[in-house]
């Protein structure tokens, strides 16, 4: 808890920032640019998340002890999105991919 | 009471909690434990996301013609509505900070407008829109088309989620109701506000799903 008063003028900035990012997000979604529609709106989000998390939520004025749980429970949400997309997102691969012709190895039996 | 507890008792203020060994110490610890359930709450919604995910990048297409059937109009003015909450929020909390009563009470009652406003759109413009069009799951679900089960798929998820959330954020209305209370008996002042802060906290949480909620349910993946 910080009992460090923010300025009002640090609250509005973050709130027009969050606006004008909001704004942002909506616009890009409307240009087809590809597979980096999905990382700009991602980017985006996670600009506003940080911005909230700093200011609004007194994280730039709290302990240390706070800054390294609120790390901790972040870097274990990575690892729970990591690991689910990495198995996920690697099943089912063909031992030898499309059009590299034939395999020159009989596959080995001995595992 | 004895001669020493009364003596105690004279050495601290009365909200400052018997086994802390001062407010600053108190403060510390309520923040702490705040944050602790709203990491096992991000966990809760990490979940679900992670699980969207995985449903997203199989059933791209499904997903992506799902979310061509939501409103990117009332979603986008309901993340200004939510933004604009977390900012009276931030000024409660502010206000509470200094010790300033009517200040309290006037924005707990702007960020109360306004979540009860996105509660509003939420349930007037889109999800009542979604049941005429039948895209609820269980309740008249009418979709034609290729993709048919994968959208369906994605209106479990969209529903769950954004049902979730606006549960959240009924509960923080809730809390703010108590907080209400307590600031019109005068029970704020500059020593002691972590009820309202600890609030604080929870809402621009609800605030932060609604973020990432928005661009994944409505925008990925492009709206041209």
């Amino acid at each position: 808890m910080s009992t460090h008063v923010v300025p009002v003028r640090v609250y509005v900035t973050v709130f027009v920032c969050l606006m004008v990012l909001t704004a942002t997000t909506v616009s890009v979604a409307y240009v087809n640019l590809g597979a980096f529609n999905t990382l700009v709106a991602l980017t985006i989000a996670v600009s506003k998340m940080l911005l909230v998390v700093t200011f609004f939520m007194h994280v730039r004025y709290s302990s240390a002890l706070t800054k390294v749980m609120i790390a901790a429970g972040v870097i274990w949400l990575m690892l729970l999105m990591a690991f689910t997309l990495a198995d996920t997102g690697t099943r089912n691969i063909p031992l030898q991919p499309e059009g590299w012709g034939e395999a020159t190895v009989a596959p080995s039996t001995n595992r | 009471m004895t001669e020493a507890s009364a003596a105690h008792t004279a050495e601290h203020p009365p909200y400052l909690a018997h086994h802390f060994t001062d407010i600053e110490q108190q403060n510390e610890s309520g923040t702490l434990g705040m944050w602790l359930f709203l990491l096992t709450e991000i966990m809760f919604f990490g979940g679900l996301f992670a699980t969207y995910a995985v449903y997203r990048l199989k059933y791209f297409e499904g997903f992506h013609e799902g979310s061509h059937h939501l409103s990117v109009q009332f979603g986008a003015l309901n993340t200004a509505v939510l933004i604009g909450s977390s900012l009276t929020m931030a000024l409660a909390v502010r206000s509470a900070q200094l010790g300033r009563r009517k200040a309290i009470i006037l924005f707990l009652i702007l960020t109360m407008v306004l979540g009860v406003l996105f509660i509003g759109i939420k349930l007037n413009f889109e999800w009542s829109a979604d049941y005429h069009e039948g895209l609820i799951p269980w309740m008249g679900f009418h979709v034609e088309g290729a993709n048919a089960a994968a959208v369906r798929l994605f209106f479990c998820f969209y529903f769950f989620m954004t049902g979730l959330h606006a549960l959240h954020m009924v509960i923080g209305l809730g809390i703010m109701c108590v907080l209400l209370r307590m600031a019109a008996k005068g029970r704020f002042d500059s020593g002691y506000f972590a009820p309202v802060e600890i609030t604080g906290l929870y809402w621009h949480f609800v605030d932060i799903i609604w973020i990432f909620l928005f661009p994944l349910l409505y925008l990925m993946g492009g709206r041209y």
